[in-house]
């Protein structure tokens, strides 16, 4: 679900209070009731239809104890527990810590950064399943663009890279990275972009410069985004299901799996629905308290840029 | 996007632009004084703009190796795919022929399946526009009481994976007697864009001036009318902002797809690209020249309205 990850709630939030004299004129009386109720109705019936039900019907699926006995047998389930530690783990930092680098250097005002930052979008405005595909031919050890480069300019015999555990993993990694690196650079350009320049200006005026104005400026006043990024988009990447699916394929047998792959295919591959509802649901004791953060996070925080 | 940007950039000054990002009247001065500048200094500014130039040049083939590739390979014929080189030899239209033309067996139905891309697309946009934005107004504007509740919903939905769902969906789909059905893909999909279009509606629906609802009313208009008149019109920015999302959500999501509709009758473009991979023999022309036509509307969509979804990006994040 790659689009999803556009969907960015930095701050302020939904359920922020609004002071009592903002409410309409006298309250709502008699028949708006009604007229608000019926507003209300589409999204209910959808959440209780299609979030709600699923949710239970997950959780009664994924309640036979003997599930997780069957979980805890399968080898294939902890080097994907492990997959998906790396993956989530790796992946976040490493892309939000490029991301806000990135964003440094695309406030750098030239024409030819401006250019770029349109070239660099195209990862993202390319929809996942191509991009990864072509990312999937592209390390092909034998016909694969990247070792024929390796070929042509150094003469390398480049190494099968989806064959190898370690190396489809990083690939898969890097397939993520790529896709939504742009994504957050954005975020944390406009970010930076908020920062009132008159910080900068009294700053300089107090005589600090480049590595102090970091410490004492930007980084305090982004910190609190950046934070809610991560969490965000630590969710984001728990859930992932294209990269790893479409890169390595899982392979080289079922080594590279992570969690969101590894229960589609036991309930799809092995017609196992309720193993991969329970393999889905030892997620939850990492998945629930970040829910629970970020719902904070995202109601609580308001614009402290 | 330039928008945010060019507000920045003609009233930034000196930051992180390695020493050289003043402005145009400033660039007057430093060259006429350009000759008293100390020699190291001006070898650090310049070897600094060639690093970042150096730097910019690595970036860009980082990103767009994997799209040329998708082309590269699109433009060779079958047997030059796997003739190694990194440019097309004898580069040939033939395989995007193959695509429009349906000469492929497993493209047989493509634009047809196109067409259900397209139908899944607008309708997850319409009614993704619609239940956003009548929830955002029942809970922003006419603040019903339990409100909280609905926004806590909605941001609950936000932040649990899809694919994590997506075993109990299927599930539940036959249950309502929609699997192999478009719809159900439709309303699946809408479930996990409708929280955010509450989220952005409800933050942009704070610059609109509770004043004039309150006029409204009192000339007489009743709830709906206030929406439909006043609401939407204002919000304008924010429903294109969203209504992007929700036609690209739709359009790139596979997972749903893939596990909801296996006729050929109702995949979408999506599970038909995908199936490419269940054979050993691909042909990987046919496969990323169907790849690249499927990756246009997006790609035009998102250059197309760039400016309104770096607007909806931003909203919740930045203000001032």
């Amino acid at each position: 679900m790659s689009v999803t990850q556009q969907a960015v709630a930095i701050d302020g939030g939904f359920a922020r209070s609004r002071p009592a004299r903002h409410k309409w004129f006298g309250g709502i009386h008699g028949a708006d009731y009604v007229w608000a109720a019926a507003f209300a109705v589409p999204y209910v019936v959808i959440f209780l239809a299609f979030v709600l039900y699923p949710i239970c019907y997950g959780l009664w699926l994924g309640s036979e104890p003997q599930l997780y006995a069957q979980l805890w047998d399968d080898p294939r389930y902890f080097t994907a527990v492990l997959n998906t530690v790396i993956y989530v783990g790796v992946g976040v930092n490493l892309k939000m810590g490029l991301a806000f680098l990135l964003s440094g250097f695309f406030m750098r005002k030239r024409v030819w950064v401006k250019t770029l930052l349109v070239v660099f979008i195209l990862p993202w405005a390319t929809p996942a399943l191509p991009a990864y595909m072509s990312i999937h031919w592209l390390l092909n050890g034998q016909w694969g663009m990247l070792n024929n480069i390796l070929w042509l300019l150094f003469g390398w015999d480049g190494p099968v890279y989806l064959n190898s555990h370690w190396m489809g993993l990083a690939a898969n990694i890097g397939a993520y990275v790529w896709k939504n690196l742009p994504f957050w650079t954005i975020i944390l350009l406009a970010g930076r972009m908020s920062i009132p320049q008159e910080l900068y200006e009294a700053a300089a005026v107090d005589g600090a410069t480049g590595i102090r104005k970091f410490a004492h400026v930007t980084y305090p006043l982004m910190a609190n985004l950046y934070l809610v990024c991560i969490l965000l988009d630590t969710v984001f990447a728990l859930g992932d299901f294209n990269a790893t699916y479409f890169v390595s394929g899982g392979g080289p047998a079922m080594s590279t799996e992570v969690l969101a792959t590894l229960g589609i295919r036991y309930a799809y591959t092995v017609a196992l629905p309720r193993l991969g509802v329970a393999e889905v649901m030892t997620a939850l004791p990492v998945l629930v308290p970040l829910v629970y953060i970020l719902m904070r996070k995202l109601r609580v925080s308001e614009g402290q840029l | 996007m330039s928008a945010t940007y060019g507000r920045t950039a003609s009233t930034g000054p000196t930051f992180g632009g390695g020493g050289t990002s003043a402005g145009a009247a400033q660039a007057g001065i430093r060259r006429s004084s350009r000759l008293h500048t100390p020699l190291h200094y001006r070898i650090q500014r310049y070897g600094m703009e060639t690093l970042a130039i150096a730097f910019g040049l690595v970036l860009a083939i980082w990103s767009v190796l994997p799209i040329y590739n998708m082309w590269m390979i699109a433009l060779e014929t079958h047997d030059g795919v796997f003739a190694g080189s990194i440019w097309p030899e004898e580069p040939t239209l033939e395989s995007f022929r193959v695509v429009v033309t349906q000469d492929f067996w497993y493209l047989a139905r493509f634009w047809h399946q196109f067409g259900n891309s397209f139908y899944v697309g607008l309708s997850v946009m319409f009614l993704t526009l619609a239940i956003g934005s009548l929830a955002s107004f029942t809970v922003g504007r006419m603040r019903i009481r339990h409100g909280w509740m609905l926004s806590n919903a909605a941001l609950m939905t936000y932040v649990i994976p899809a694919s994590f769902l997506a075993i109990p969906m299927y599930r539940i789909m036959q249950i309502y007697g929609l699997s192999n059905h478009l719809s159900s893909v439709v309303l699946a999909l809408t479930t996990f864009a409708t929280p955010y279009a509450i989220f952005i509606f409800s933050q942009y629906g704070k610059s609109i001036p509770m004043e004039l609802d309150e006029s409204a009313r009192i000339d007489g208009a009743n709830p709906f009318q206030i929406y439909f008149r006043i609401y939407l019109p204002l919000m304008a920015p924010a429903l294109v902002a969203v209504g992007t999302y929700a036609l690209l959500l739709a359009w790139n999501e596979y997972l749903y797809n893939f596990l909801l509709l296996s006729t050929p009758e109702s995949m979408t473009v999506a599970v038909a690209l995908a199936q490419f991979l269940n054979s050993d023999e691909s042909p990987w022309n046919f496969m990323m020249a169907t790849a690249i036509i499927y990756a246009m509307p997006p790609i035009i969509l998102y250059y197309g309205f760039r400016r309104y979804m770096a607007a909806g990006l931003t909203m919740g994040g930045v203000k001032g």
